[in-house]
């Protein structure tokens, strides 16, 4: 049943506030300037309060709302933010005006590109109409409500955070956009003042949760939307892996897009966090993504950045007690004329014998842009750490680019930090060794391009493997591939 | 019976002529040896027979049992039954030569094996060429030396049972065992498959191993003469000069 909507509408220029960004990095936008556009496109203290009295929220979320948006006109534009993103047209902004809106849409509607590529995939068609934003709820309601039960029997909580502040406000109070704040960055303070949806998940004291919980099944609708917020807390000795998206092409209602997720693993437990994104290539992607990890706690994040036009992803982990460990294994895709991914992992060691490796891996071709920014900071007294990076890049022809600038901050001596470094041009030589074996040049090219990420694939679960495996040859044929 | 025929063939490198009409013909069963000094153009041909993009065809022919296959793409001509044993060839350390094998073997035994079937297949000729097995499990050339580069470029061809094998230099920088090895390969393919071969060499050994049928010498870009293995003979005993002053 469609639910009956508001007729209220709050509406943000989302547009003007991405170019009043942009011009603000430069001087010809003083800060007054910048504040006279931003409430031109809507966004101003009234707005803010609207949302946060809509959502019927405690006092101290308005707050961080409101200090959100004062800290997002204030801190200056990060100069990693590319120019070019002034020219895409992204939609507006509406907030909270037709929840449902999605579920009276037609199957017609969706791109006839994108239902192709739904069928080569062999996607379902229940999973179609879901992928293509027509179904807010999955259809196949027993798996939901099957694997549901399963977790509520173990104690594990999940809901939409605007649930979860109802029921566990002072538990929220302590997590919320505690790890990351909004201080942090312009973006981080956006999504400070406009977060809305997503997922909290909260696993209890030694509960292993050992099949992996795939947000794209279980959520639904709170996992849609731009401004969505994932907090997830593992109690003392836990295990969750957490799989957020899905490898299968997703249209995009919304074409900018300023998430973030927070993990936090306790002593001795731990977090496996999965990313697909695959998004239309329309999108802006803003990811903001940080965990801290106590004693003995280990965070893994498993990233695949194939869609979207723009994204800037930077998992982080703050290894703040002793023995502490994370992993980050991230897989960008820039396949096309002005696509630009921006990626890097950050891994701050804050205790002693803390460890942590990340391994980036940029494919690009079609005249794509790939970037990697990376930090491993080792702060004093975090003696024995040992940290490892590992980023390469493969081009598929000469048009693409790749750019690295990792960055070590080192303050203790005993440090074990190692940097590798490689870009790869795939070469006619290569290509046509391949062929002499009998491989046709777009298999071959495949084969190459897989055998680059081979060590971020073994990480995935097997069906999310098999499809990126799919996405990927589809990519490259969609495009001719190289010449 | 089958036919490989190399027609006046005329081959440009980066807007310079290397060869200057090559023509022989192989049968099937046949070994030819192709010899001749360093810069006579015996790797060009190899790859250009192939279809190296770099290696352009200006004039002349490549026919394959009747049909013009010169411009063929690469894996098509390896569809019809060409094999090339590369002199070195080139690390692709993102795939792994496990990987590689399976599809080789796939594509030849049409996949009406099993996976287990096809791996014990690739083992045990992994094992006959004396090629380690934990080569199986790294990329493609990553890291071998250049006699277990030779024993796999030999592997695969045994696995992939070409018509006509081109083979550059299968016995540079091999210890004797590894020749041997090669040559067995090279012998037991030509009884079971009656594969016909290029043999491209320096050296007699080889091809007194194999019993060659037939010996070219190449010289700035054409062949300058073909016989039996007294020409192999010849070479060795007297050099490339020697050929050259009484041919050239």
């Amino acid at each position: 049943m469609v639910r009956k909507m508001t007729e209220e509408k709050l509406s943000l220029d989302m547009n003007e506030i991405l170019n009043a960004s942009i011009e603000a990095k430069y001087e010809k936008l003083d800060q007054r300037e910048f504040h006279r556009r931003i409430v031109e496109s809507g966004l101003t203290k009234s707005t803010i309060e609207e949302i946060s009295k809509i959502k019927k929220e405690p006092e101290w979320m308005l707050r961080l709302r409101l200090k959100s948006l004062e800290l997002f006109e204030k801190i200056p534009t990060p100069n990693w933010l590319p120019d070019v993103l002034g020219s895409l047209n992204v939609s507006s902004l509406e907030l909270y005006v037709k929840p449902d809106v999605d579920q009276t849409n037609s199957w017609d509607q969706i791109p006839k590109e994108i239902r192709e590529y739904y069928d080569v995939l062999g996607i379902p068609e229940s999973e179609k109409k879901y992928l293509g934003g027509l179904v807010a709820v999955f259809e196949s309601e027993p798996i939901y409500s099957n694997v549901k039960e399963e977790l509520t029997k173990k104690g594990v909580i999940m809901m939409p955070p605007e649930d979860a502040l109802r029921k566990y406000p002072d538990f929220m109070k302590d997590y919320f956009m505690k790890i990351f704040p909004a201080s942090d960055h312009k973006f981080a303070a956006l999504h400070g003042a406009l977060w809305s949806g997503g997922v909290f998940v909260y696993v209890p004291k030694g509960v292993k949760i050992t099949t992996p919980v795939e947000g794209f099944f279980i959520i639904g609708r709170e996992m849609e939307g731009q401004f969505e917020h994932t907090l997830i807390v593992a109690d003392e000795g836990s295990y969750l892996h957490f799989i957020e998206g899905c490898s299968a092409p997703q249209l995009r209602k919304f074409s900018f897009h300023d998430g973030m997720v927070e993990l936090y693993a306790k002593r001795n437990a731990k977090i496996k966090f999965t990313t697909i994104q695959n998004w239309s290539k329309n999108v802006i992607n803003f990811n903001n993504k940080r965990a801290w990890a106590d004693e003995s706690a280990n965070i893994e994040w498993v990233e695949g950045s194939l869609g979207s036009k723009y994204s800037f992803v930077y998992p982080t982990t703050i290894l703040r007690g002793p023995n502490a460990s994370s992993t980050s294994l991230v897989v960008t895709l820039a396949s096309g004329e002005g696509e630009w991914k921006d990626s890097g992992s950050k891994m701050i060691h804050a205790a002693p014998n803390t460890k942590s490796k990340i391994v980036n891996k940029n494919i690009g071709f079609g005249g794509g842009v790939n970037i990697y920014r990376g930090l491993i900071k080792v702060n004093k007294g975090a003696k024995g750490a040992k940290a490892f990076v590992k980023c390469d890049s493969l081009m598929l022809d000469e048009k693409t680019k790749a750019y690295t600038f990792p960055h070590n901050q080192v303050l203790e001596d005993d440090a074990d930090v190692a940097h590798e470094a490689h870009t790869f041009r795939m070469s006619e030589d290569q290509l046509f060794y391949l062929m002499n074996r009998g491989i046709g040049e777009k298999e071959a090219t495949s084969m190459l391009v897989l055998g680059f990420i081979d060590e971020i694939m073994k990480e995935l679960p097997f069906e999310y493997a098999t499809m990126l495996n799919k996405v990927i040859k589809l990519e490259l044929d969609k495009l001719g591939a190289v010449a | 019976m089958s036919t490989l025929k190399v027609e006046n063939l005329h081959v440009e490198v980066e807007g310079k002529e290397v060869l200057k009409g090559v023509t022989f013909e192989v049968k099937s069963g046949e070994i030819h040896a192709l010899m001749g000094p360093n810069g006579s153009g015996k790797t060009t041909l190899s790859l250009a027979l192939m279809g190296h993009p770099k290696y352009k065809i200006t004039r002349g022919s490549i026919t394959l049992d009747g049909e013009d296959i010169t411009n063929l793409e690469t894996d098509e001509k390896v569809k019809r039954g060409l094999f090339l044993a590369f002199q070195n060839p080139i690390e692709i350390s993102g795939v792994k030569l496990s990987t590689l094998l399976v599809a080789e073997h796939n594509r030849v035994s049409g996949s009406n094996k099993s996976v287990s079937e096809i791996v014990a297949d690739v083992r045990n000729i992994a094992k006959a060429v004396g090629l380690n097995e934990t080569l199986l499990n790294r990329g493609v050339f990553d890291g071998f030396s250049g006699g277990e580069k030779k024993r796999t470029e030999i592997l695969q061809m045994l696995l992939m049972k070409p018509k006509f094998a081109i083979l550059d230099e299968p016995d540079s920088g091999v210890d004797v065992d590894g020749l041997k090895i090669i040559s067995e390969g090279i012998k037991k393919l030509r009884a079971e498959n009656n594969t016909g071969y290029v043999i491209i060499t320096h050296y007699r050994r080889i091809l007194d191993y194999v019993n060659a049928d037939k010996v070219h010498v190449l010289y700035r870009g054409t062949i300058i003469a073909s016989g039996g293995m007294e020409l192999a003979k010849l070479i060795d005993e007297k050099g490339y000069e020697g050929v050259i002053k009484s041919h050239g």
